[in-house]
């Protein structure tokens, strides 16, 4: 009954994106943007795509969050955003506490195990690796050149006016 | 998997778009955009991973992979025009800049 999984960690995830566009603070944000990429793991996982689930962790939970929270710690953090911080925290409990509660529950009722048969035929990384390093090589050409557009496009523009022997 | 369990899958992924896209729009923010944009961009992912699972074919995968590298470079030149868009304007609100010309 492993699809079932699929679709509880899918509502799951459905549910902490709709907390995540909602929250005032960034930080929050955040952190609910992470709840819902693991939950949208879970479900890569149980779908038999375990080989996508573990990069999903690796570069979006780990990676490009990272770029997010250097961004967040450059912006200027005020004494007032503290106080509101400390008073907005008295009724900050429900949200975490439902979702902590939905993510217990497969594991309080245990009908969804995750052991034994996933919902579909599982895709290996050895599959996924054969497609991507034989029919699809162009298409990983074209990604690297994205990356290195982004590269240089980022240095570019994060280039500070005032270096000095940069160009204007 | 039969083909009702793979519709309810993209029933999800079709909710996870739709919330990322009201975020986009409903936000002005721009790092709050960017985290909607995030959002909106998983549910792809999602539909491609559940098609893949349904027919057993590592493509669905592999589309998840340029997936991710689009979403890092988008990620990366939407921080830096933040940060840049800060330091010129003083604002990340997008409304305060979305009157400026040429």
């Amino acid at each position: 009954m492993s699809l079932w999984l699929a679709i509880y960690a899918g509502g799951f995830a459905l549910v902490s994106a709709a907390i995540a566009v909602t929250r005032p603070n960034a930080v929050h944000a955040l952190l609910y943007l992470v709840v819902m990429l693991l939950a949208l793991a879970v479900a890569f996982f149980a779908l038999g795509a375990a080989f996508a689930a573990v990069l999903l962790i690796l570069i979006y939970a780990g990676a490009i969050v990272v770029l997010f929270v250097f961004v967040v710690m450059t912006l200027p953090i005020s004494p007032e955003s503290i106080t509101r911080e400390r008073a907005g925290l008295r009724g900050a409990w429900p949200l975490p506490l439902l979702l902590s509660v939905l993510i217990l529950a497969p594991f309080l009722f245990g009908e969804f195990g995750i052991a034994g048969n996933t919902a579909a035929a599982p895709v290996s990384a050895q599959q996924v690796g054969r497609l991507l390093f034989g029919p699809w090589a162009l298409a990983v050409e074209l990604a690297s050149l994205l990356l290195l557009a982004g590269l240089v496009g980022v240095r570019h523009i994060g280039r500070s006016d005032r270096s000095p022997g940069g160009r204007p | 998997m039969t083909g009702s369990d793979l519709i309810g899958m993209m029933i999800l992924a079709a909710g996870l778009f739709a919330i990322g896209l009201f975020g986009v729009l409903a936000r002005r923010g721009i790092l709050f955009q960017l985290v909607a944009l995030e959002v909106a961009l998983s549910g792809p992912a999602l539909a491609f991973v559940a098609a893949g699972a349904y027919h057993a074919d590592p493509q669905g995968q592999g589309m998840l992979i340029l997936v991710l590298t689009l979403a890092a470079a988008e990620v990366a030149v939407g921080l830096a025009l933040l940060l840049r868009i800060r330091r010129t304007a003083g604002s990340d609100d997008s409304d305060v800049i979305s009157g400026m010309k040429g």
